[in-house]
């Protein structure tokens, strides 16, 4: 039985800031490769999500984007992204769409954005004058695994309320506010990150974590072959050399 | 206080001697550095001594190209324009070309001020210069690491509008809406420029585009025609602002593939028409022609003299620079944006498939640190048309990796982090054809640093 993997990725051209459509490629062409059917839905303003997708994803986009974003998801989505997580769906918000995955963002004005609640989180900015947290990010993952590495670049500060855990401790960067070094937040099978760069061509293992997760949806059980990771290990090993984290084993 | 100025020149002058003779870098931004420290004003004490007054160039991409070919058009009517070097486009970049310019007293030797001004820098730099002409070439999403985002440096110079010299003159690229925007509500007269040539508009906006949603109301903006990234003829359904009417247009292009193009520029106001070539490839670089033979008549060069002085530009090193090795051609592309990287990309194949590309990404504050931009590049352009890729620099991982996922096959893909060899190994597989070299900014000076060491270039004061 050929195996079925549908991608949803939530307004490509408004959420798109940090070449937030690799993280797509990335999860299209490593379930091809293992003989998986992909099919990609683009959903744009105005338009609802279906509600039978087994993998969602939102970038991260400028202040001004993601206001746009932020009221067409709250008005629409909700109620398919939370139906098909409560389904066992995997949801990844990087950046912006990580802080729309949360309760609200508190822009620098003073004005809340509303978010999805999918995660018990929110984000503050801390005003105009504030630095933005900006660089290369390097985060030990909680349960263990390679180290998730990226770039991070935003100006909110995000809080985790009691029902959302952290993605990973901090190594390198300053993750979700700069202060508790924690970085990222899950619920379930739910995911919100700061790291982009973008995420997952960098982070194999973790790319093959959210691929089987949404795969078990409808196909429980289901196990994927490895594949060469000669060239990933490159680009990994410049970043964690930054960190003075050894490379890979 | 002149004394203080003069002081102020002694010691940048000082400074540039010793950093050269000890062969520092940063030669070209420390003695502006210096004399500023002595005399914080010393960039709009010596520019308003220049006696046809200054030119600003800012924007994203093109600085350097539109700023060198410029000079080139008024040094061919005798002027002597004063320049600051590529990249070094702070306020101590200016103010070191200032003080190299002027002799002890302060008397420049030049009589125009020609600036790239950094993006950021703008609204600090602008106002002491007094520019007669400001040129806004285009704003990308580019070093987002270092100014946030890309709405930040409209409002910059939208907001620095109120120290500019009321008789300014304002050359904007009007097919970008983000400049289109920004330099709304500037003092001056407006001359904006574009192209209209259906013929080479692209299929559709890339996914690139930075400019999908009105800056005043939020529409989508429906574009006529799209030539390069977000640029276009465009315009907004729900608020009605659209392209201010052009008057330089490009028109009737004829590209000439990695060679340059030759195209007409129409000027409204007079109805002159210039045909214009130039070696400079890509619709990317109509746009910097475009925007110099605009700023040339607003300094009264005439239409043509301008399109003639075009003809026999070279490019500024890095810029479609062509480089003879062992009989061989190297021709370093720069790259730092996808729009920019894309338009490349297009130039490099558009005579055919290509044994090997070599592409040099590094991460340092003048590339950019944050290299996500690679994944916005349509790099699957070299699946099936280049038969290798080279890559080297700091960030050669994560290029590879984009090249892996657009569909270059593993062997392909050559990983090689040190310049020299992988310089070499690209010669190799280029058999004696020509060689493309697509690097960030860092990563050219240091290929140029090795093609120095060849014989093949000269030093960087040369240039
Ligand atoms: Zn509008």
């Amino acid at each position: 039985m050929t195996l079925v993997l549908r991608i949803c990725h939530l307004y490509p051209d408004l959420l798109n800031l940090y070449g937030d459509r690799g993280n797509i490629m990335v999860l299209a062409q490593r379930a091809r490769w293992r003989g998986v059917d992909v099919a990609v839905v683009e959903v744009t303003l105005g338009r609802t999500a279906p509600g039978d997708a087994d993998l969602y994803f939102l970038g991260g986009g400028e202040d001004r984007q993601q206001r746009i974003a932020a009221d067409d998801l709250a008005a629409r989505q909700r109620g398919p992204l939370t139906d098909a997580a409560a389904a066992g769906a995997v949801v990844l918000g990087v950046c912006g769409g990580y802080q729309l995955l949360g309760r609200f963002y508190r822009s620098a004005d003073g004005r809340d954005l509303p978010g999805v609640g999918l995660l018990d989180l929110w984000t503050e900015h801390p005003g105009a004058g504030s630095r933005r947290l900006i660089g290369n990010l390097v985060v030990q993952p909680d349960g263990g695994g390679p180290a998730l590495i990226g770039f991070e670049n935003h100006g909110g500060r995000t809080y985790l309320g009691p029902g959302a855990r952290p993605l990973g401790r901090i190594v390198l960067g300053f993750g979700n506010n700069g202060r508790d070094g924690g970085e990222g937040g899950v619920a379930a099978h739910v995911y919100g990150t700061y790291l982009h760069g973008p995420l997952l061509p960098k982070n194999p293992v973790f790319a093959d974590r959210l691929i089987r997760e949404a795969l078990e949806r409808r196909h429980p059980g289901c196990e994927l072959a490895p594949l060469p990771e000669a060239l990933e290990k490159h680009a990994r090993a410049a970043v964690l050399a930054r960190a003075g984290r050894p490379a890979d084993a | 206080m002149r004394s203080r100025l003069t002081a102020a020149i002694a010691l940048g002058k000082a400074t540039a001697t010793l950093s050269r003779a000890l062969g520092w870098g940063g030669g070209t931004t420390v003695p502006g550095r210096v004399a500023r420290a002595v005399e914080p004003n010393v960039v709009g004490l010596l520019s308003a001594r220049l006696r046809l007054g200054s030119v600003v160039v800012a924007g994203t991409n093109g600085k350097t190209t539109t700023a060198h070919l410029l000079a080139h058009i008024v040094r061919a009517l005798g002027r002597s324009p004063v320049h600051n070097r590529a990249g070094a486009n702070l306020a101590a970049g200016i103010a070191s070309a200032l003080v190299a310019d002027a002799d002890v007293l302060g008397r420049p030797r030049g009589d125009l001020g020609i600036f790239e001004v950094d993006e950021a820098t703008v609204p600090r730099v602008v106002p002491a210069i007094a520019p007669r002409t400001a040129v806004f070439l285009n704003l990308f999403r580019d070093q987002l690491d270092r100014y946030g985002e890309i709405d930040a440096i409209a409002g910059l110079w939208r907001s620095g509008g109120a120290g500019w010299a009321p008789d300014l003159v304002v050359v904007a690229n009007a097919d970008d809406p983000l400049v289109a925007d920004a330099v709304r509500g500037l003092p001056g007269r407006l001359v904006p420029f574009g192209i209209e040539d259906e013929r080479h508009a692209r299929p559709a906006l890339e996914h690139t585009a930075e400019a999908r949603y009105c800056y005043r109301c939020g529409t989508a903006y429906i574009y006529g025609a799209t030539y390069f990234g977000h640029m276009g003829r465009w315009r907004c359904p729900g608020c009605g602002a659209a392209r201010p009417q052009l008057e330089f247009t490009a028109c009737d292009l004829a590209p000439l593939g990695p060679d340059g193009s030759e195209f007409a520029v129409r000027e409204r106001e007079t109805g002159g028409v210039a045909r214009v070539r130039t070696v400079l490839p890509g619709l990317y670089n109509v746009y910097n022609v475009l925007a110099a033979v605009a700023a040339a008549r607003s300094l009264g060069v005439p239409l043509d003299a301008a399109a003639r002085a075009v003809a026999s530009f070279t490019p500024a090193f890095g810029r479609a620079e062509r480089v003879p090795v062992d009989g061989r051609e190297v021709r370093l592309l720069l790259v730092k944006n996808p729009a920019g990287f894309n338009e490349v990309l297009r130039v490099v194949l558009s005579e055919g498939p290509l044994p090997v590309v070599l592409i040099a990404i590094n991460d340092q504050t003048a590339d950019g640190r944050d290299v996500s931009w690679l994944w916005d590049v349509d790099a699957e352009m070299l699946a099936g048309r280049a038969a290798r890729a080279v890559v080297t620099g700091l960030r050669a991982g994560d290029m590879a990796l984009r090249l892996r996922y657009a569909g270059l096959p593993r062997d392909a893909i050559e990983v090689e982090p040190a310049y020299d060899r992988a310089l070499k190994r690209a010669l190799d597989l280029a058999a004696g054809g020509r060689l493309y070299v697509l690097p960030t900014y860092t990563a050219m000076l240091a290929l140029r640093a090795v093609l120095r060491r060849w014989g093949a270039v000269r030093g960087f004061w040369a240039t």
